[in-house]
């Protein structure tokens, strides 16, 4: 590993001015990816800016009845915090799903969003990868591409966003709080992440050196009758091999608001917009949900190994909203 | 907020650094690389070789210690990041010559073969006992409203961060579920 210098800064334009002045420095959160990425070489920062000390750490009920969660809120205490739990089940859920207990109680809500891809080329740096080394190639493409993209990969990359707290996010509509060099900003979720395009090593529309303060939570009351489902390889403790958001929002049986994100199948959280229309206004069944995947999935281009994506999307699609129709 | 870009904020040039922070009760000090974790500077500089480095990258759970009452990886933490903190290895579970409820369950339960994953499912279960007294849902809580009863699918999920590769698993589960019993940690409380 790279020799680095430690910095604690006493506030967030101290984190971002030393992140401006330093080129190759890098904010640490809860450490679970970068200092692993770290060892294998990954990344090689030379100045560790410590954020987990700033007040970013508090959730806020807003007067508006959304919700402002700090940066650096453990994603354990965001799972178990009785508002998340009771008015967006679909983010408790999320985070409950992810990682292990251990993990949970150091990930930070910021560092989560800004994890890197577990596409297993991009973490080995004897392989191709244009995320980690623009230009060198995609050793993925044709590689064993099982765990990843099947919607808008490019042929400079195939990987996937492995965060689960995102989908939940990108489904609720989520307004991102940064402070970039310039100052502070707000960002709806949808405009956080990037395609892979030609530029994959570009994973977000975040200038260098910004730092992600908050999200907020719109008011949501159909959040209440919400959930994530995941499914991985084995029962606990892995990374989607697919997994959806849902928020669904009944008028009678028929769909008056529906919100839907896919995690595992995009370079950035997936939220499901073809689906939702074919969703809204109708009469809610089964058939209906099958036939909003199925509208959603039409572009999908799946790799060789990577097929299964598809059906397991789609039936995790109809799963979670012919439960939240008869909960 | 102050400061700005043209502030005028002096970074610490050295790759080392001083770190005061409790261990076991005990507060130690130490000068340490910047790189080093805190299973490492648990095991090489404290001579506390209870955590044990199984995978070093966070996914095997056997360098599990509590830090701040709160179970973590240590191999995923630098050492200098906890200066001014609390941690609690395996060692400081029970007084040296003593055997917490848990450790104690561990036995009566057969709850291992080869012992290595041990310090880190002990650790581990510790902090999880915690989370379930405080009321903490898991993926596996049906309703996240409510306290979840600790069935053995709950000590599952709940303990996933912890492999244990001769598969003792179902002694596991049960020294815990028995040590949740004893305490009145479960939902019944």
């Amino acid at each position: 590993m790279r020799a680095f210098r430690y910095h604690r800064p006493a506030d967030v334009a101290e984190a971002v001015a030393v992140l401006a002045a330093e080129p190759q420095a890098a904010y640490l959160g809860g450490g679970t990816n970068l200092v692993d990425l770290m060892k294998l070489g990954v990344q090689r920062p030379d100045v560790l800016v410590d954020v987990t000390r700033l007040p970013l750490d508090t959730v806020e009920e807003l007067p508006d009845g959304g919700l402002r969660i700090g940066a650096t809120v453990r994603n354990s205490d965001l799972a178990a915090h009785p508002v998340v739990r009771r008015d967006y089940p679909v983010l408790a859920r999320a985070l409950l799903a992810a990682a292990s207990g251990q993990l949970r109680n150091m990930a930070t809500t910021g560092g989560n969003l800004l994890q890197r891809t577990r596409c297993v080329y991009f973490q080995d740096t004897g392989k191709a990868c244009n995320k980690r080394e623009p230009g060198s190639g995609c050793a993925a493409l044709h590689g064993q591409n099982r765990d990843l993209a099947v919607l808008d990969w490019s042929e400079q990359c195939v990987a996937t966003h492995p965060s689960d707290l995102a989908v939940a996010l990108a489904a609720l509509d989520t307004v991102v709080e940064v402070h970039e060099p310039d100052g502070p900003r707000d960002i709806p979720i949808a405009d956080l992440y990037r395609s892979p395009g030609t530029h994959p090593e570009r994973e977000t529309t975040l200038a260098r050196g910004t730092l992600i303060t908050a999200v907020r939570l719109p008011p949501l009351p159909a959040a209440r009758r919400s959930t994530y489902l995941k499914v991985r390889d084995r029962a606990s403790f892995a990374f989607a091999a697919g997994s959806v958001a849902a928020v669904l929002d009944l008028d009678g049986d028929v769909v008056r608001d529906v919100r839907l994100a896919y995690g595992a199948v995009a370079h950035r959280p997936w939220r499901a917009y073809r689906a939702e229309e074919e969703l809204r206004g109708r009469p809610f069944s089964p058939d209906l949900a099958a036939r909003a995947a199925d509208a959603e999935l039409a572009q999908a281009r799946p790799l060789r190994h990577n097929g299964f994506k598809l059906p397991l999307t789609r039936a995790i699609t109809v799963r979670a909203l012919t439960e939240l129709a008869s909960s | 907020m102050q400061g700005g870009p043209e502030n005028t904020t002096t970074i610490d040039e050295r790759h080392s650094s001083r770190v005061t922070v409790e261990i076991n009760g005990a507060s130690r000090e130490l000068t340490l690389d910047n790189r080093t974790t805190l299973l490492d500077a648990l095991r090489e500089h404290l001579d506390l070789t209870g955590a044990k480095k199984g995978c070093d990258h966070g996914q095997c759970g056997s360098c599990t210690v509590l830090l701040d009452g709160r179970r973590v990886k240590s191999c995923l933490v630098f050492a200098v990041t906890v200066d001014g903190r609390s941690v609690v290895s395996v060692e400081g579970l029970a007084g040296p010559d003593e055997l917490s409820p848990l450790q104690a369950a561990f036995i009566a339960h057969d709850a291992f073969q080869c012992g290595y994953c041990t310090p880190g499912q002990l650790c581990s279960a510790r902090g999880m006992l915690d989370e379930v007294s405080r009321g903490w849902p898991s993926a596996v809580t049906g309703d996240l409203n409510s306290p979840a009863d600790l069935t053995d699918a709950e000590i599952r999920e709940r303990m996933a961060g912890n492999l244990c590769r001769c598969a003792a698993y179902p002694h596991i589960v049960a020294a815990v579920r028995e040590t949740a019993g004893a305490s009145g940690t479960a939902a019944t409380r």
